[in-house]
Parts: C-alpha cells; sequence; structure tokens
C-alpha cells in the first residue's frame, strides 16, 4: 500500500534509524574487525585466538556454561510457567510477580544477589552453619556465575513460556486424553511439542545472554574465566586491542548465528505446527 | 481442575523458585538498613547507609535519569516513525530495517562498546561526554521501542484506516499523526516503559564507555560492591529498586493479558546482552 508520491515521506521516517545505526553500529562494528587484523599477527589473530589453550578455554568453558544455564532455565522455566498457566489459586498473581520481577535487573545487580545467596555472609551459609557446622561458600566462581544466570534467565523464560501455553489449543490435549493417553504421554507428545517454538526462541536467547553477559561475573570475581572476561582483561589490562577485538567477533558472530538459526527453527515449527 | 498430589508438588516446585528469586532482594534490602550485617538485626537498624549512599553517588543517580530520558527521548522520535512506516510498507526492505535493528541485541554489548571506542574514542570532546555512553544505550533500546509499537500497529487494521483518511486528502503526517500516533499509543507506553527500565540497568555497554565523571547507577553499583562495605552495597541496591521496581511493575500492569497480543509485544522483545 506504498504510493509512489509517498516514498519520500517514508525515507524521512527511516532516514534517523538508519543513520544511527549505520554510525553507531556498522561503522564501528567494521572498525572492530578492521582492528582485529591490525595487530601485529594480522589475520593469523584467529587462528591464535582459537588455538591459544587460554582462549580456547574460555570459550570452551563460556559456551559449557551457557548450554547448562540454558538447559536449566529452560527446565524450570517450562515446569513452572505451564504450573502457572495451567492453575488458578490464592496468591498466583503475587508468584507470578516475584518470579518476572526482576526481569530487568543488570548483570552487576544479579550477582550482588547471588552473593547475598551464596557468599562469605550469604543465606546458604547461614544455613548450612546450623544444618552441618560448616559455611558453604560458592558465589565467588563459576558456580556462582551459573546460580547467577539462572536467576537472571527466568523470568523472562517464564514470561514466553506462559504466553505461549495460553495459547496451546486445549482441545488436542482433551482428545490425547479421550483415546487413553496417560498424563506422561499428553506432556511428552502434546505439551511439549507445542511449547517447542517457545523453547527454542526463548533458550536462544538465554544462550546468546548466558554467552556475552558480563556483569554478574565482574561482581562476583574478575578471574572467572569466560569470554567477555577474558576480553575486558585484553582490552583494559593489557591493552591487546587486536585480541580483544578478534575475540568480541568470535564472541557476536557466535551469538549472532545461535540467534540466527533458532529464529528460523522456531518460525519452521510453528509453521509445522500451524 | 484437580487438586491432588502432582499439583501440591508442581506448587512446592514454584514456590520454591519463587523464594530463590525473591528471598536475595528482601535480604539485600534489609542488609541495607542494618547497622552491622554480619551482627544482623541485633546491631539495630538504621538510615545511615542510605544518606551515605546518597552522598557518594547522587551524581551517578541524576546521570542515569537524565540519560534515561534523553534514551526515551531519541527513541521515541526515531523509533515510532520507523514503527509507522515498517507497519505500512510490506516490501523487502521493511524486512531488511527490521534485521538490522535487533542485530544490535545479537551482539554482546562488551563488542558494541568496543567498536564504539575504537571508532570515536579519539574524539575527545564526545568520548568524554555523557552523550556518549546515551549513543550504547539508544542502540540497545530503540529495537524494544519499534517492536513494542510495531506489535500493536500489526494487530489493527491501518489500512482500511490509512485508506479511509487519504481518501479525504490527508497527508502522510497528518495521517501519522491523527491514526498511526492514538492507535499506537498502548505500544508506545510499552516501549517507553522498557527503554527506561532497560536504561537505567544497562551496564555492560555503559561499564566500557563511562569516565570517572560519567558515571551511571549501575556503574556505581559495580563500585561500591567492589569497594565499599556491604551495607553500603545493599543500600545502593536498595536505591536503585526504588527506581526500577515501580517501572517493573507498571510493565507488568499494562501487559497484564486484556488483550494478549499486547501482553506480546511487552513480552517478546528480549535482550541479548544486558548481564
Amino acid at each position: 500500500m506504498i504510493r509512489r508520491q509517498e516514498i519520500p515521506n517514508l525515507a524521512v521516517s527511516v532516514l534517523p534509524l538508519g543513520i544511527i545505526l549505520l554510525a553507531f553500529f556498522l561503522l564501528p562494528f567494521a572498525r572492530l574487525l578492521v582492528a582485529s587484523f591490525g595487530g601485529p599477527q594480522g589475520p593469523a589473530v584467529y587462528g591464535a585466538v582459537l588455538m591459544d589453550p587460554r582462549y580456547l578455554s574460555s570459550l570452551v568453558s563460556t559456551v559449557v556454561l551457557a548450554l547448562a544455564v540454558t538447559l536449566v532455565t529452560l527446565l524450570i522455566s517450562g515446569l513452572a510457567g505451564v504450573f502457572l498457566d495451567r492453575n488458578r489459586f490464592p496468591g498466583r498473581s503475587i508468584v507470578v510477580a516475584m518470579l518476572t520481577l526482576p526481569l530487568a535487573f543488570p548483570g552487576v545487580v544479579v550477582g550482588f544477589m547471588v552473593i547475598m545467596l551464596a557468599g562469605r555472609q550469604g543465606v546458604i551459609g547461614e544455613i548450612a552453619k546450623l544444618v552441618a557446622g560448616r559455611n558453604l561458600v560458592f558465589a565467588y566462581s563459576i558456580t556462582g556465575l551459573f546460580i547467577g544466570y539462572v536467576y537472571f534467565s527466568i523470568p523472562r523464560v517464564i514470561l514466553t513460556v506462559m504466553a505461549s501455553a495460553e495459547k496451546l489449543d486445549r482441545s488436542i490435549e482433551e482428545a490425547a486424553r479421550s483415546l487413553g493417553a496417560s498424563s506422561w504421554r499428553v506432556v511428552i507428545d502434546v505439551i511439549i511439542p507445542g511449547l517447542m517454538p517457545a523453547f527454542v526462541s526463548a533458550g536462544a536467547i538465554c544462550f546468546a545472554t548466558a554467552m556475552g553477559a558480563f556483569g554478574t561475573a565482574f561482581t562476583l570475581a574478575t578471574d572467572i574465566n569466560v569470554l567477555p572476561m577474558t576480553i575486558y582483561t585484553e582490552f583494559t589490562l593489557r591493552a591487546n586491542i587486536a585480541t580483544a577485538a578478534a575475540l568480541s567477533v568470535v564472541l557476536g558472530v557466535i551469538t549472532w548465528i545461535v540467534l540466527a538459526i533458532a529464529r528460523t527453527a522456531a518460525g519452521n515449527t510453528v509453521a509445522a505446527a500451524g | 481442575m484437580q487438586r491432588n498430589g502432582l499439583f501440591i508438588a508442581q506448587l512446592l516446585f514454584t514456590l520454591l523458585v519463587c523464594a530463590f528469586m525473591f528471598v536475595p532482594v528482601v535480604l539485600s534490602v534489609m542488609a541495607g538498613f542494618t547497622a552491622n550485617y554480619i551482627r544482623g538485626f541485633s546491631s539495630g537498624l538504621t538510615l545511615r547507609w542510605l544518606f551515605e549512599v546518597w552522598g557518594l553517588y547522587k551524581d551517578a543517580i541524576g546521570l542515569s535519569l537524565v540519560i534515561a530520558l534523553a534514551c526515551l527521548a531519541v527513541t521515541l522520535i526515531v523509533g515510532v516513525p520507523t514503527a509507522y512506516f515498517l507497519a505500512k510498507a510490506n516490501h523487502w526492505t521493511t524486512r531488511l530495517v527490521e534485521e538490522l535493528l535487533v542485530t544490535p541485541l545479537a551482539v554482546p554489548g562488551l563488542a558494541i562498546a568496543l567498536g564504539l571506542i575504537i571508532t570515536y574514542g579519539g574524539i575527545r570532546e564526545f568520548r568524554s561526554h555523557w552523550t556518549f555512553i546515551l549513543v550504547g544505550h539508544v542502540l540497545y533500546t530503540l529495537p524494544f521501542m519499534v517492536r513494542s509499537v510495531l506489535a500493536v500497529l500489526s494487530s489493527i487494521d491501518l489500512k482500511t484506516l490509512e485508506e479511509g483518511a487519504a481518501s479525504l486528502g490527508a497527508s502522510y503526517w497528518q495521517r501519522f499523526f491523527t491514526i498511526g500516533l492514538p492507535n499506537a499509543r498502548s505500544g508506545i507506553v510499552a516501549g517507553a516503559l522498557m527503554v527506561l527500565t532497560l536504561s537505567v540497568g544497562e551496564f555492560n555497554i555503559t561499564w566500557m564507555l563511562h569516565t570517572p565523571i560519567n558515571k551511571t547507577v549501575p556503574v556505581g553499583l559495580a563500585d561500591s560492591y567492589a569497594s565499599m562495605r556491604i551495607e553500603i552495597g545493599s543500600a545502593y541496591t536498595t536505591v536503585f529498586l526504588l527506581m526500577i521496581v515501580p517501572l517493573l511493575l507498571l510493565i507488568q500492569y499494562i501487559a497484564e493479558p486484556a488483550r494478549p497480543s499486547r501482553a506480546e509485544a511487552a513480552v517478546v522483545p528480549q535482550p541479548a546482552g544486558s548481564t
């Protein structure tokens, strides 16, 4: 429904956006690429980054951490989200509010929440002292980071699961039940496939977030070996701009690819289901 | 609905998750009012830490509010016309614009910040000005405004309304102001709340872009967690929660499902790198 004479107006509508994206995103990303090639090693920096045990172990532990966070968050949020969508009980809206309130807590604050839970004076340690007689501290390590990322991811995944569960066609479940399927079979054959697009897209966002997250690690301990911390250290402490840029490009490309694949997959599943 | 063992088990599980999410928030607020956290409440309650936080970090609080409002202004001026354009035009260029728009969310903030520093770090006046941080915030929040408005505009029959107005002689911008804007109101409100919340809480990009004189609240928080006593960190967290929780409650309130499409608008766009 675009009329030819409207084209100048349409152009004016998107021109500011175009300028912002070009000047402050595309150009900086291009410069980042150039900077990564511009070090003493030249383009070989990418080979070095992927071969060097230090960077490689950082990359691997980040990917493993992000995968674990994604799986655990999907499991927790899937169970709680479907339950909250299907049941009405007194206080339900308060429970939903409490679960989704930390939605926009920044990573630094999430890190502090982990310290409150599992830090030196944390509540888990206090309980452990009462029960087992010794303090239990795991905030300042990759375990603490894992807890923090799960904490951070639960609100948004629960919201997605609830929105998606609400749209499930209940008559398919009833049909399955009337044909004699057990509750388990209904969950496995009807509910989980129905929620799959939501799981895929929420899971991809969860993974990408955990890959690029920075604030939580920064609050917990600066020596946690995850990729964003490595980039930060290379850039600020070692002034190794080419390596930092190359690692950033690798990180950006990984998260971008994961999100792109998930979008396509979720789209296809939606199409297949509908 | 059966209230059987399965229901109870699921309820307990959900409440456990709830405790995991909420207990640390309560603890950190309480610690900010406790005279000595290690000794607990028996040491007495105090407002001392809150006053210390105000003295130490009031500039950061002010700057965060300035940047959030500026960010809102920019995303409104740039984002709403863009969403209007995307809702009207169905063309390969619109898909390109949409794709390009969400790319900054798929790239970690650290990488964006590094790119910005490499590109513009040499321009002293810009590098040390708060608008340098604003640039990062706009990149990160703009997709939320556009998608929120676009979701609402796509859910109504914009085409018929537009054709009616156009046949009566309304120009492009007349239609934008008299049809686009009023119909997009709920999306604009939801988007605006999201933009404010995200801007106030942004850390990833801001930490790299900030300078000693330009600190926002999350940057100050990182600072206080690293170098201050736990009570001050807690009190500062409480101040931050006071800034952000009303916005989050409003978001929840307007997303409450009178219309599913609106709820979706608030839920679907998710940041990839906000930690």
